[in-house]
């Protein structure tokens, strides 16, 4: 039993600092948020040359066989620094579907990915799928060789820039099958991919996207035909603890700026945070934060060892969902009216942690996830 | 970063599980599983069990019969005694008196005091708190006046948590009235034989007779009753506020109570179906489950810095905070799924004229809201962290 950090794993979280400490300054992100793609092309190779993009995957597939702790400790920092490449997407959702598929499409799809060449995406969701993942009305109609899609997505994150869309579609049966479904690699700048990209409120970028008789061969198939979903799903609970992971680095500058922000701010003569009122509400973000940092470490451990990854990270879920909420709540409402303001960057914080909770599904849907899984 | 049990840890946990589950009498455990409250020869019984198997105080230091066992031995022990549903040793002496006495006492209170505990041949109580003195505990305002090789006792304790049982009570008494509040108490050992003493019960609202009050009217004590020196009993107090805390959250304990309510509520009728797979009612069992999860990693991290040579500080308190709310919580669902059969006044001891699981469902909802008052009221526990962790 020992929850200490190796050598080498400071000397990540280190790497992610500095990075974090020289490419996002307030200034730099704010020139970022402002640009047309939402991120930058530099940054993502910088992700490369470090070695991140490559972390979460075998060594024989090209990658450097990190065990999710790693990956915890990277998406950890750059939630701390508000970043805004896709990273979460598009390595670890998008690369954890493809580590998962077969041989061929591995070596078809990983090198481009690791390498930074590429950027990937996932377009799960749909208009009438809140966060199933199996209600997928999207069609892949099989016609000779080839395979014609046709359907909506929402959210797309990153699929405003992506170079490669990973869609989930339907190759038989009918909306809320289970199987039936298959997941596609899609050109984004293939003919029939219509992208409406946009800022999301929390500086994200992402699209919605129309799939009209987008045409496919057997080929850009990834997995198994009609038995897709165990890979989206794997891939999305391990998405999840990476979200976790983001999240628990979102809290710690939420509830470490309202105390700090407490000292400093005086009325009625005094230091705010001399109230009792003020700093058991921030008892409570301290506490929410360790609670959910354990399940954090709870549901990494899930990752690796892969035994009981779904109800660990329905579980971590349901407690970020919450914890973010009050965390985040509880710091606007001790920085008072600074705290409404776009100039202090605690505003921004609270939006993404009020995102974090609504991606792949918010605390409600995990909790029902979690006791159906049993 | 290892979150594994050594397989010597897990052969430790066979052990205790063993242990318990050949050594736990019948009688004693059916009464836990219901959540009855033991009489005071049940509770002697299994602590002298323990006793003869040398585990009645494992955290001690070997040489006054403790066991020596690591940190994450002792966790293991808590946890699967708390799991299978063993009486918790009475805290006042093994967890209390006893630690102040080995670490405070002189040779011949050791030699004294400490065998009797180990072996539960005395039961003893606490006398800290007071009518006018809660969380405010050093504006206590019961006198020691020295009177020769006497102190002089005088004042009324509150809360002596089955003080009706005891042998001896341990208490913060003033022996310098002109001192700063905190630094004019001294710690006494007091026999509850000595003329002068009086206990009277205090029912609680479930109907129980757990509490009391206890009288002193010049009471004389010895003064080799003294623990350490004249008025370091403040020092002696906080000791004990850090001592043993890593358990607090009683995590097996959580566990075997939501287990308990799983097992009831997968019985409860709610016409063709059961309450179990009511929506609303298996919500709540999933978040609960979900919260101590939480809890438990908490604890286990707590463990590692506690075995890696630190010492817990405020995360104490958010156990204590957290772990309490949850038996909270776990009494409310067990009152929940027990419906109208938890109308039935059943006094302490009796039966219910329902299920026999639901005949203290109200009781124990009732009696748990004081876990969150006790040992620092969750609000003191809030304001410690405020100044130890958040530095305000």
């Amino acid at each position: 039993m020992d929850f200490s950090f190796s050598e080498e794993q400071n000397l990540l979280r280190d790497s992610v600092k500095k990075f974090v400490d020289k490419s996002y300054t307030w200034d730099k992100r704010k020139a970022l948020l402002e640009s047309d793609t939402g991120f930058s092309r530099d940054n993502w190779r910088a992700f490369a040359e470090l070695g991140w993009t490559a972390l979460p995957f075998a060594e024989a597939d090209g990658g450097i066989g990190g065990n999710a702790l790693d990956t915890m400790i990277v998406l950890e920092e750059l939630g701390k620094g508000l970043v805004l490449e896709p990273f979460l997407v598009g390595v670890i959702f998008a690369g954890g579907i493809l580590k998962r598929a077969d041989a061929k499409t591995k070596s078809k799809h990983l090198p481009q990915l690791i390498g930074g060449e590429s950027i990937y995406s996932v377009a799960y969701a749909e208009p009438t799928s809140r966060f199933d993942l199996f209600q997928v009305e999207t069609t892949a109609k099989k016609e000779g060789q080839s395979y014609v899609l046709s359907g909506k997505k929402l959210a797309v994150i990153g699929g405003n820039a992506a170079d490669v869309l990973i869609v989930s579609a339907r190759t038989s049966g009918s909306a809320r099958d289970k199987s039936g479904i298959t997941l596609f690699a899609v050109d984004a700048k293939q003919p029939g991919v219509q992208r409406t990209g946009y800022r999301t409120v929390d500086g994200l970028h992402a699209a919605n996207i129309v799939l009209e008789s987008v045409k496919l061969s057997a080929d850009d198939i990834i997995g198994p035909v009609d038995q897709g979903l165990s890979l989206l799903e794997s891939a999305a609970d391990e998405t999840i603890v990476g979200l976790g992971a983001e999240a628990v680095g979102v809290m710690q500058v939420l509830y470490e700026s309202t105390v700090a922000y407490t000292k400093e701010r005086k009325q009625f003569g005094v230091p705010i945070g001399s109230f009792q009122v003020l700093q058991h509400r921030m008892v409570d973000q301290y506490m929410e934060y360790e609670q959910s940092k354990s399940m954090l470490y709870m549901a990494t451990m899930a990752v690796d060892s892969g035994q009981g990854l779904a109800k660990a990270a329905s579980a971590l879920k349901v407690q970020i969902g919450r914890s973010g909420r009050q965390i985040g709540q509880a710091a606007i409402q001790n920085h008072g009216g600074m705290g409404m303001t776009e100039e202090l960057p605690v505003s921004h914080f609270f939006k993404r942690i009020t995102l974090i909770d609504l991606f792949l599904g918010n605390a409600d849907y995990h909790l029902d996830r979690y006791r159906q899984l049993g | 970063m290892d979150l594994e049990f050594s397989r010597e840890e897990l052969a430790f946990r066979e052990e205790v599980r063993a242990f318990v589950s050949e050594k736990l009498p019948a009688d004693i455990r059916e009464k836990m599983d219901l959540g009855q409250p033991l009489t005071k020869e049940e509770h002697v019984r299994w602590q002298k069990i323990l006793a003869e198997k040398g585990w009645s105080v494992p955290s001690w230091p070997v040489e006054y019969g403790g066991t020596g066992w690591t940190p994450t031995q002792l966790y293991i022990y808590d946890d699967e005694m708390g799991s299978a549903g063993a009486p918790p040793v009475i805290a006042f002496g093994a967890k209390m008196v006893g630690p102040v006495i080995y670490t405070f006492g002189n040779d011949e209170q050791k030699k004294r005091y400490l065998p009797d505990i180990v072996n539960s041949n005395v039961w003893w109580c606490q006398g800290y708190s007071e009518p006018g003195s809660g969380s405010d505990l050093a504006s206590l305002t019961t006198r020691a006046v020295r009177d020769g090789d006497h102190y002089v006792v005088n004042g009324i304790k509150a809360w002596t948590t089955l003080g009706q049982h005891a042998d001896w009570i341990f208490c913060l008494v003033r022996t310098d009235p002109n001192a700063k509040k905190q630094q004019g108490i001294s710690f006494l050992l007091i026999d509850m034989k000595t003329p002068g003493v009086s206990v009277h019960p205090v029912i609680t609202m479930e109907g129980d007779h757990e509490v009391n009050e206890t009288h002193f009217e010049d009471v004389r004590v010895p003064v080799e009753n003294l623990i350490g020196k004249e008025n370091q009993g403040w020092t002696i107090a906080k000791y004990l506020l850090t001592h043993e805390r890593t358990n607090v959250a009683n995590i097996g304990n959580l566990k075997r109570g939501l287990r308990r309510v799983k097992r009831e509520a997968a019985k409860v009728k709610v016409g063709d179906s059961v309450l179990i797979e009511t929506p609303a009612f298996a919500r709540k069992l999933a978040d609960i489950e979900i919260q101590i999860t939480a809890l438990e990693f908490t604890v286990l991290r707590v463990l590692s810095k506690v075995q890696r040579g630190g010492a817990p500080g405020a995360e104490s308190s958010l156990l204590k905070v957290r772990g309490t709310e949850l038996q909270q919580a776990m009494t409310e669902l067990l009152l929940e799924a027990a419906g109208y059969e938890a109308f039935a006044y059943v006094p302490e001891g009796g039966q219910s004229v329902n299920a026999k699981w639901t005949a203290r469902a109200a009781a124990n909802y009732f009696n748990y809201r004081k876990v969150t008052i006790y040992g620092g009221s969750s609000e003191v526990q809030k304001n410690i962290m405020a100044k130890a962790v958040l530095g305000l």
